[in-house]
């Protein structure tokens, strides 16, 4: 973990109600994809806890969802505007578990960390299969840029406004893969923990105090013990968790 | 050449900045980033004698100028934190360290204070009797100043370590309970805990913390610690820890001012994980500022 601080490049809405915030700043504690930053706002007392989309050596790419007064003040931040951001928090998702076809499944926001982890996979030469859940039309982002890196995506929403109608468990039944990455909302997480075929790296949500494991605010129950998800998550193992 | 140094019953700091119990676990999270032998010492995250992984989440929520937790005490275990957190608490901090020990009974308080009195590392016990996030036990010993002094006793006859005692603001009269415990032999008192508190979402239109209530610290709450670490300060002789709402080394002189001999700092340790490094850095500066030129000399000053 580190503290940095980031210059705002450029900010734009990418689908209802979410944003995407490209900054620039050193980017070196990031080590993982999955892991997230913790951004501190004017006004508000805690920090803002978003995943990382996408990093180089000096971008980070967010997208986030205003759900709340905060993310909807960080939505209006002009270019230019610097952000005091802890960097590199959690453990984020281990690409050497993929295997060869790993399938990645993302609902809603919980999307934007899965676009880091398949540019690695694909980059590790892995085949991923994509498949990004929404509610409806207007809620769908960055189909184009995971089929930019070459993966095969399907998408589904749930009012079937768009792509395949239902959500990501319809859409997988059929596939065939070697090894599963999630992020999204709980009961999506669940679905998936119960239908699929393989062990799975599960991204967890929660709201936390710190997000660097010292206030307890996050602490969950696993089969390998008491984790903080802001520090031994948010990356979760299939075979760990306890519903 | 100010000085910052400040004594607790025997202890001498080199400042009075210590990082408060639940904020700064045992320590190693904040010695990644920084050094720690820089704070005057540190109060690690409150233990009970036995295990325990606490609340239900959600266990935060924000507030103006502050935060609600409810953690209820999450912490391995004495034995653990002996055979495992001190240890590794040693590679990185050579001072002494402050115990801070929650309960559910008199016997639970004496028996771990009794474990902690035989390490060499901890250089005073801080009984909290007001954590407002655990039933049956925790705050509703700290309610009652017959039951403040019990403890107290309790804790006093098996330990030769200073005993200073955690109090809640959550109290008609944290004057009389403060005063029930200096005659039960404490110490010192550490004040205050979080005031009791509560948030609704709108969108579930249900408390958020799933516990209901919660312990609300930050910024908001320190008018009301200065407040009643003043009023404390008048009625007993016992040594003071202030604390509540501290985030600035202004802060730091305004609640030694009111009375603190040394000064935790909780919640802000949060949001900005260096603050108590930046606070030790700024100190001498505001000292120069307000001519000040030792802190143990303004204990007190606003009477």
């Amino acid at each position: 973990m580190k503290q940095e601080i980031f210059v705002i490049k450029s900010q734009e809405k990418i689908a209802k109600d979410v944003f995407k915030m490209v900054l620039s700043g050193n980017t070196n504690d990031i080590t993982a994809p999955g892991q997230f930053v913790n951004i501190k706002l004017d006004g508000f007392y805690l920090r803002r806890p978003i995943s990382v989309c996408d990093y180089d050596k000096n971008e980070l790419t967010l997208i986030y969802k205003t759900v709340g007064e905060g993310t909807a003040a960080m939505s209006k931040y002009e270019n230019g505007t610097e952000l005091d951001v802890l960097t590199g928090l959690g453990n984020g998702y281990d690409t050497s578990l993929s295997g060869e076809k790993p399938l990645l499944l993302g609902g809603g926001v919980g999307v934007p960390p899965l676009y880091n982890l398949c540019k690695k996979l694909v980059a590790e030469g892995k085949k991923p299969t994509v498949i990004l859940g929404f509610n409806s039309a207007d809620d769908v982002f960055y189909e184009n840029e995971f089929k930019a890196l070459g993966a095969v995506v399907y998408v589904t929403t749930a009012d079937g406004s768009y792509g395949i109608k239902g959500f990501v468990t319809d859409a997988m039944s059929d596939l065939d893969y070697s090894f599963f990455y999630t992020c999204g909302p709980e009961p999506m997480l669940k679905a998936i923990y119960n239908v699929s075929k393989t062990s799975g790296q599960l991204s967890f949500e929660e709201r936390m105090g710190c997000g660097f494991g010292a206030c307890m605010g996050c602490s969950c129950k696993t089969k390998y013990g008491n984790k903080r998800i802001c520090k031994d998550g948010p990356v979760l193992i299939k075979e760990e968790i306890i519903w | 050449m100010v000085d910052t140094s400040v004594s607790l019953s025997g202890l001498v700091l080199d400042n009075p900045i210590i990082p408060a119990s639940g904020t700064f676990g045992y320590g190693y999270e904040y010695a990644e980033l920084y050094d720690i032998n820089c704070l005057g010492s540190f109060s690690f995250k409150g233990t009970t004698r036995e295990a325990r992984f606490g609340n239900p989440t959600p266990r935060i929520a924000e507030c103006p100028a502050g935060m609600i937790n409810s953690v209820g005490l999450q912490n391995p275990g004495v034995e653990k934190v002996i055979s495992e957190e001190l240890p590794k608490l040693k590679e990185c901090f050579s001072k002494k360290v402050i115990a801070n020990v929650g309960g559910f009974s008199l016997d639970e308080y004496a028996e771990t204070c009794q474990m902690l009195e035989s390490q060499e590392q901890v250089g005073l016990l801080e009984v909290n009797i007001s954590c407002p996030n655990v039933h049956n036990g925790g705050m509703s010993f700290g309610t009652d100043p017959k039951m403040a002094a019990e403890v107290t006793k309790r804790v006093k006859a098996v330990t030769t370590k200073p005993i200073y005692i955690k109090l809640s603001p959550n109290v008609t009269d944290i004057v009389e309970i403060a005063k029930a415990c200096e005659d039960a032999g404490a110490d010192g008192i550490s004040m205050i805990n979080t005031l009791l508190g509560m948030r609704i979402d709108l969108k579930t239109k249900k408390p958020i913390i799933a516990n209901k209530m919660g312990g609300f610290s930050g910024s908001a709450i320190l008018p009301v610690a200065l407040r009643m670490v003043y009023q404390v300060y008048d009625a007993v002789k016992i040594p003071i820890i202030g604390m509540g709402g501290v985030s600035t080394a202004k802060d730091v002189i305004e609640m030694m001012l009111a009375g603190a001999t040394a000064v935790q700092i909780g919640a802000a340790n949060l949001i900005n994980p260096f603050v108590c490094k930046e606070i030790i850095e700024q100190l001498p500066e505001e000292m120069t500022k307000y001519n000040i030129n030792s802190l143990s000399e303004i204990i007190g000053g606003a009477h």
